[in-house]
């Protein structure tokens, strides 16, 4: 683990980039996080994917699978990998502060 | 060629446990940002064969792996192959499949293939299997783009990680 320095506030994050402490979490780090995944702009329709990812882990301590995303969001496969272009599964949950998904579906 | 990486499957199975790996693994592909194209072959075509898709099965003949211990008795005893060949043992066996896919939260076979397909997967067949069978594009599920000959799947998957299955 090392400490990292996002939108002005040192946070952990694993040899992988994802962060180890949803708490340090931040709107701002979140904002700052997809940019460097390539989304210039998080919109009301990236929020909501990033919301539920937030709650499900607060939930169950885990990042949700790609498809617990769709089923809970309601948003289709399609919209979510248009979002989230080029592999969403990492993508959503480094934005949203949480680790790697587990689980394979 | 792009320096992307590519993971091309290959689904020459039509049974019910051998129609998943390339789903499980291309829809973690996807997910992982990697382009995913699958071909079907020989029996795999009956993956996405819409009047086969929502019927794939396992049969405990010959199985060696399908224990008794799937149904909750312990240890290693097999099901008998005398046993298995019995009227209604595929299907006994099949249902008990998808309930624990069930029970996972794993999509059936018709869903998964959509979402494969929603994310960005190529799905192509197998043309000499589809002469052989008598088979069209119109057979097929949506999402499949082409019947490609084996010399165009080689073409497409230049560069590709290739799973045969």
């Amino acid at each position: 683990m090392v400490a990292k320095t996002i939108a002005g506030k040192t946070v952990e994050v694993n040899e992988e980039g994802f962060m180890t402490n949803p708490n340090e979490w931040t709107e701002e780090i979140a904002a700052e996080i997809a940019r460097e995944e390539g989304i210039p702009e998080l919109t009301a329709d990236h929020w909501k994917i990033i919301n539920f990812c937030r709650q499900s882990a607060g939930a169950s301590g885990k990042a949700p699978t790609l498809r617990q995303i769709t089923v809970g969001t309601g948003v289709s496969t399609k919209e979510l990998f248009t979002l989230f272009p080029k592999g969403p599964a990492k993508k959503v949950a480094r934005i949203a502060g949480l680790g790697k998904p587990e689980g394979c579906v | 060629m792009s320096d992307e990486r590519h993971m091309a499957f290959i689904c020459s199975k039509g049974t019910l446990d051998m129609a998943l790996p390339a789903l499980v693994m291309g829809w973690a592909a996807l997910g992982n940002g990697i382009d995913v194209t699958i071909f079907f072959t020989f029996w795999g075509l009956d993956i996405i064969n819409k009047h086969r898709v929502d019927h794939l099965e396992i049969a405990p003949v010959a199985n060696t792996s399908m224990k008794m211990s799937m149904m909750g008795v312990p240890g290693n005893l097999g099901i008998p192959n005398i046993v298995g060949v019995l009227p209604g043992m595929t299907a006994f066996a099949t249902k008990l499949m998808k309930d624990k896919m069930k029970a996972l939260e794993v999509p059936p076979v018709r869903e998964y293939l959509q979402m494969l397909v929603d994310a960005g997967a190529k799905l192509y067949a197998c043309k000499m299997s589809v002469d052989m069978m008598g088979l069209t594009k119109d057979d097929f599920v949506e999402g499949v783009i082409d019947i490609v000959t084996a010399g165009d799947f080689i073409d497409m998957t230049e560069g590709a990680q290739i799973i045969f299955i």
